[in-house]
This record gives C-alpha cells, sequence and structure tokens, in this order.
C-alpha cells in the first residue's frame, strides 16, 4: 500500500507522457492532458507545503526560544503579512469592474514586490559577484594546459563583455579584438563543449527516466517498508 | 510615498550588503525578511494562477466543470498530508505522480532536443557556403569543424567504459581542452552577470536613493 501504490502511479504517469509523444491521439492525447492538469494543480500544493512548514519550523523554533528565534519571528510576520496582502489583493481585484489583477501596478502586492522582494533579491544574488571574484582569483592560474585554457576562455568572455578593454586596444587596431574573440569563443568552442555536456545529460537522463518508469530506481517514494 | 518607499528599499539593499563586513544582525534581518516575503510572494502566485484559475474556475465555477480536475486538487491536498507525521507516508502518491510525469515527459523531450536535435546540428551543414556568392565561407566553416571535433572529443572524454589510453586517451584529452574553454567561458558569463546585478544595484543606491547618478 505504502510503496505499491506510489510505483504504480509512477509507472502509468510515465508511460503516458513517454508513449503521448509517439502517439498524441486519444487516449493517451487526451490522458497527457488531463495529467498535465493535475501536475499544474500539485505542483501548487508542493509550493504551499514548503511555505507551511517554513511557518511550522519557525514556529517551533520560536516557541523552543532556540537560538536565533527572532529571526523566525519575522519569517513568520513577513509570510503571514505577505498572505494577507496577497489574498486581500487577489479577492478584492476580482470583485472589481473590470477586475484587476494582484499584480497589477499600484496594488500592495506590487509594492511588496518592487520595493522589498526585488531589492532583497537582486542585492542577495549580486553579492555573487563579490564571491564569484575571489574564487577566480583562486581558479584562474595557469599551471597547466586545462587551467590556461580555463584562464584565458574567462579572460576573454569577461574582457568582451565590456568596452573598456576594446577602447584600451584602439590606439593599435579599431578591430574589437576582444568583443570578436568573445563573441568566437562563445560560438564555437564553448559550443562544442556544452553540446559534448548536453548530450551526456540527455543519455544520463534517459537512462534515469527509464528506471524510474521501470520501478527501478524508487528513492522519491522514500525508505521504509511497504 | 514614492520616497519612503526609495527608502525602505534602499536600507534592505544596505542590510544585504553589510554582509560583506560580516555576518550582522541586519543582515539576518533582511535575510529572514527575504526568506518570509519570497516564500509567501511564490505560494500567492501559485494559488490564484494554479489552484484558483486552474482549478477552482475549471472544476467548481465553470458552465461545464471538468470533474477530472478533481483527482488533481485530492492529490494536491495529499501532498499537505507531510506535515502530518502519522500519516505523511500518503503524500508520495503525489509525488509518484510528479515524478513519473517527470521521468516520461524528459525522457523523450531531452533526448530529441539535447541528444538527437544536438549530434544533427553537429554533423549537418559542416561546410558552410556563403549566401550571397555560393563560395565556401572558411571562417565559420573552420568553426563548426572546430565544433566537430569538440563535439565528438568531448564525448570521448565522458565515455569511461574504456580506458583513456593510446589515441583514445589523447581524443579524451582533446575533449578535456574543450571542457576547460567551456567552463572558463561559463564562468566568465556568470561572474558578467553577477557584475550587471551589482552594478544595477549600485545605479539604485546612488541613482534613485542619493541622486548622485542622474
Amino acid at each position: 500500500m505504502r510503496r505499491q501504490i506510489p510505483i504504480l502511479i509512477t509507472t502509468i504517469a510515465g508511460l503516458v507522457f513517454a508513449i503521448s509523444y509517439f502517439i498524441p491521439h486519444d487516449p493517451f492525447g487526451e490522458s497527457e492532458s488531463i495529467f498535465g492538469d493535475w501536475i499544474t494543480i500539485v505542483q501548487a500544493f508542493a509550493v504551499w507545503l514548503g511555505a507551511l512548514n517554513l511557518l511550522k519550523i519557525s514556529f517551533e523554533k520560536i516557541s523552543n526560544k532556540t537560538a536565533d528565534w527572532p529571526y523566525a519571528a519575522i519569517i513568520v510576520v513577513s509570510l503571514m503579512g505577505t498572505l494577507a496582502i496577497g489574498f486581500y489583493d487577489g479577492y478584492s481585484g476580482m470583485a472589481q469592474d473590470p477586475q484587476v489583477s494582484f499584480r497589477d501596478p499600484g496594488t500592495n502586492f506590487d509594492w511588496l514586490y518592487r520595493f522589498i522582494y526585488t531589492p532583497l533579491s537582486a542585492t542577495m544574488f549580486s553579492m555573487l559577484a563579490f564571491f564569484v571574484a575571489s574564487a577566480s582569483y583562486r581558479a584562474f592560474r595557469a599551471r597547466n594546459v586545462q587551467a590556461t585554457l580555463l584562464l584565458i576562455a574567462g579572460f576573454f568572455v569577461m574582457g568582451g563583455r565590456v568596452p573598456l578593454f576594446d577602447m584600451m586596444i584602439s590606439p593599435i587596431t579599431d578591430f574589437p579584438v576582444f568583443s570578436w574573440f568573445a563573441d568566437w569563443i562563445m560560438t564555437y568552442p564553448n559550443t562544442a563543449g556544452q553540446r559534448a555536456i548536453m548530450i551526456g545529460i540527455a543519455l544520463g537522463i534517459m537512462s534515469s527516466s527509464l528506471r524510474i518508469i521501470l520501478g527501478i530506481e524508487r528513492s522519491h517514494i522514500g525508505g521504509g517498508s511497504g | 510615498m514614492e520616497t519612503v518607499s526609495i527608502w525602505i528599499a534602499a536600507i534592505l539593499t544596505l542590510g544585504i550588503f553589510s554582509f560583506l563586513y560580516k555576518d550582522n544582525p541586519l543582515y539576518k534581518a533582511c535575510e529572514a525578511l527575504f526568506v518570509g516575503v519570497s516564500a509567501a510572494y511564490w505560494a500567492i502566485v501559485f494559488y490564484f494562477d494554479n489552484i484558483y484559475k486552474k482549478f477552482y474556475e475549471g472544476a467548481v465555477t465553470a458552465e461545464e466543470p471538468d470533474y477530472f480536475l478533481w483527482i488533481g486538487a485530492i492529490l494536491g491536498l495529499l501532498f499537505l498530508t507531510r506535515l502530518i507525521p502519522n500519516i505523511g507516508w500518503v503524500s508520495r502518491w503525489p509525488m509518484a505522480l510528479i515524478v513519473g510525469a517527470t521521468a516520461g515527459l524528459w525522457m523523450v523531450g531531452y533526448f530529441v532536443s539535447n541528444a538527437m536535435n544536438q549530434i544533427g546540428n553537429t554533423i549537418s551543414n559542416i561546410i558552410v557556403r556563403d549566401a550571397a556568392t555560393g563560395f565556401i565561407a572558411w571562417g565559420e566553416t573552420f568553426g563548426t569543424l572546430v565544433i566537430l571535433v569538440g563535439v565528438l572529443s568531448g564525448l570521448v572524454y565522458f565515455f569511461f567504459s574504456k580506458e583513456h589510453k593510446g589515441v583514445f586517451g589523447a581524443t579524451a584529452k582533446v575533449g578535456t581542452w574543450f571542457l576547460m574553454v567551456t567552463f572558463g567561458a561559463s564562468f566568465g558569463y556568470t561572474v558578467m552577470s553577477r557584475m550587471s546585478l551589482l552594478i544595477g544595484r549600485v545605479d539604485f543606491l546612488l541613482g534613485d536613493w542619493l541622486h548622485i547618478l542622474r
């Protein structure tokens, strides 16, 4: 019951989607559409599971007064507040004539997105520039042929993306050496390496998917006896 | 209101940047705020886009309700049993649906787009001709040959069932050169994209907030 039914669901869902590629007619074409709708709905509940789990863990931290519990309180307040604003804007917008989406400019939810979510996420990811710069200082050392190629490719791709390097070389030649070479690296050797990796990944995904559909790979349904 | 909003955004931006000095309470508070807001943001987006529009409007308020959607909603609710330890195992059913469907979709999809199409693009049109004159375009032809050699040698490197010795080993070594160029290019590209984000934030602080840049 605990293992057999999930394996059966996995196999049926996998087969329906795989076969519908080759036979896009009923019943497989219709089944793919039905399964697709289910997955769209289930995905939304999966996101809600994550949010509720975060809430549960944060409440536990607050009630147990663990270290850093005030930050868990900030998570709870910001999560509940955003949910309240989102639901209010969503339902009140639908009641208006014409209807207004909760994401439309001028809504409270849009304000949250523009002045809270975007600054926080953009700054969080922009900080990676500093860490990547320090990582490149360690990685870009010409110790052997491979490391030298890594260094040259990285140097030209970075140099070719800013006008400074082409300007520096302009007294010698008008030809934009850095940006041309960066484009050449991205178009040819980079494409070659990417394709080799992509083909390898595709073959790996094929074999893994086959193992999942045939019920050989069961890690997604957890351990324990059935 | 706009000024207050920009001040809030600026304080949050500086709060995150303060981590560059060292871990501190302001950064932790901003981080916790980011976690809470982003979790709720996506929960709301998925609720209205997927649950309300797809399920509620399709199965409950529609003139011709699609009763099949109820199965999706029930499976979705079963996902939430994960939060209740005693019956948490039931959440394996919707998980099985997602994993199975993804496996079926990717098994064929990835093979066609990432293997067959890539192989086709690599081995076809190796000799490129100028569209206007019909003569061989030597520069682009050299480029397609570079791609052919790179893909073949890269694939040889990934073939671990045979020991990398002799001609096979030499080809695999050429494959590693191409892979290192790819990694270097990807690294450089990532650095520049992060730099672009950083410039955006500095532009916001110096332009929108402090009005130093105009």
